[in-house]
């Protein structure tokens, strides 16, 4: 909370501006003050806050597997890698079940995405003002802990898929066969080519921003509507806050799911031969 | 809110992150799995197979225990008819010892009554002859009539 007693406006803005860093036109490579400096820096800075956060529940989601990883024998498993390899098998029936080809890049991905953004979306878990708190106490103005309701983190995990996607869809088919499938679907006709191309791109890049979109629009209108909650008088804010809080145990869950899902989903189209 | 470089390095932590998974984290817990899973196989076949020995054992013992048990039976049955015969045996043999114990004692009792016989006889003879004597008053010659008692006694 920037400054004394600040309105609901100013309250909610601060709460949803990044820590950016970046190239200011007039102040050179500073942290941006506010939410015009922030603006002013366009493309070429970078939101402290969501690298932080994100690399930093990578990381956990990383030691903890890896951890499984050195731990894991054919004996009986115990504690926590029960519970870790209950994750693991998880992630492993995703890729059963809707990844049709053979790739040893599927069910890392799908543990990766599945874990990942688990662990991002979960820190949606503590409270709104706990961590922006002690970083104001600490001298850092801004700071939003939840990656995923920041679009450019949904946005970059989208965009990876995407170039996954050609990837493997030109190793697979070739450069030739893909671009044929572009041309000549969905209507096999050579007079329909730029139709069929101009749908198929469309499909294509669609792939990635609704993944990106979907996930970022339930982060940040769950962001949102805890820091509407938290505009409420304190003795009140449980009422609201706990439900909405258990509510996302679905949201979060459902929303990691969905994200490893479909991207295997779409990078097993890429395996698939017509 | 804005799209800046964060969207870059969210694609390459992603990618750093995909690469360490896929090289250092996946490959030993599903080997690991695989491998528990082929002993949990191995164990399930092996307490099949532990399952149909004992099945085999427990007949096994059945069988010896049923050709026992008749064996007994038929050592039981053999002892009895054996006994019985010893019994009969011996209950021959007794009937035969008593018979023959009888007639012994029956030929002892005749010859003794022979034997008693005889005497009586000479004891007859002799009280005859002093019977006689008295009543005659010594006219008889002993020696002369004696002959004549004796025959007389056999007689008898």
């Amino acid at each position: 909370m920037a400054g004394n007693a600040p309105t609901s406006t100013e309250y909610i803005t601060h709460h949803l501006q990044n820590l950016t860093f970046g190239l200011h036109p007039d102040h050179g490579w500073a942290i941006a003050h506010n939410a015009e400096e922030a603006r002013a820096m366009g493309f070429w800075a970078i939101n402290l806050d969501t690298m932080g956060w994100s690399i930093a529940t990578g990381l956990l989601f990383l030691w903890l597997f890896r951890f499984l990883a050195r731990t894991a024998t054919s004996g009986v498993p115990t504690g926590l890698q029960n519970a870790l390899e209950m994750v693991f098998e998880f992630a492993n029936g995703i890729v059963r079940t809707s990844f049709s080809g053979q790739s040893k890049l599927a069910g890392p991905l799908a543990l990766t995405l599945f874990c990942w953004i688990f662990f991002m979306n979960s820190l949606k878990w503590l409270p709104i003002d706990l961590i922006p708190q002690i970083a104001h106490k600490l001298g850092i103005e801004y700071m939003r802990i939840v990656p995923t309701s920041d679009p450019n983190a949904t946005l970059g995990m989208g965009f990876a898929i995407f170039l996954l996607v050609i990837y493997y869809s030109i190793r697979n088919k070739g450069f030739s066969g893909f671009a044929k499938e572009l041309s000549f679907r969905p209507f096999n006709h050579w007079a329909l080519i730029p139709f069929n191309l101009i749908l198929e791109l469309v499909v294509l890049i669609v792939k990635p921003i609704s993944l990106g979109l979907r996930l970022f629009g339930n982060m940040f209108a769950g962001e949102v509507i805890f820091i509407m909650i938290s505009l409420l008088p304190f003795w009140a804010i449980w009422v609201l806050d706990v439900p909405w809080a258990i509510f996302h145990i679905l949201v979060i869950t459902l929303q990691a799911f969905i994200f490893a899902v479909l991207s295997v989903v779409y990078l097993s189209a890429c395996f698939e031969e017509h | 809110m804005n799209i800046n470089m964060t969207l870059i390095g969210q694609m390459i932590a992603f990618a750093i992150f995909v690469w360490f998974c896929m090289k250092y984290v996946w490959p030993p817990i599903t080997q690991a799995l695989t491998e528990r899973q082929q002993r949990i196989q191995e164990g399930l076949e092996e307490a099949d197979r532990a399952r149909a020995e004992l099945h085999k054992a427990n007949e096994q013992a059945e069988e010896t225990l049923r050709e026992s048990r008749e064996e007994a039976a038929r050592i039981l049955d053999k002892t009895r008819s054996r006994a019985n015969q010893m019994i009969e045996e011996a209950r021959t043999d007794a009937r035969a010892e008593g018979e023959r114990m009888i007639a012994n004692a029956r030929s002892e009792i005749d010859s003794e009554i022979q034997q008693a016989k005889s005497e009586l006889r000479a004891q007859v003879a002799a009280l005859a002859i002093q019977g006689a004597e008295r009543i005659l008053e010594s006219s008889i010659d002993e020696k002369k009539h004696r002959e004549m008692v004796d025959r007389l006694a056999e007689e008898l």
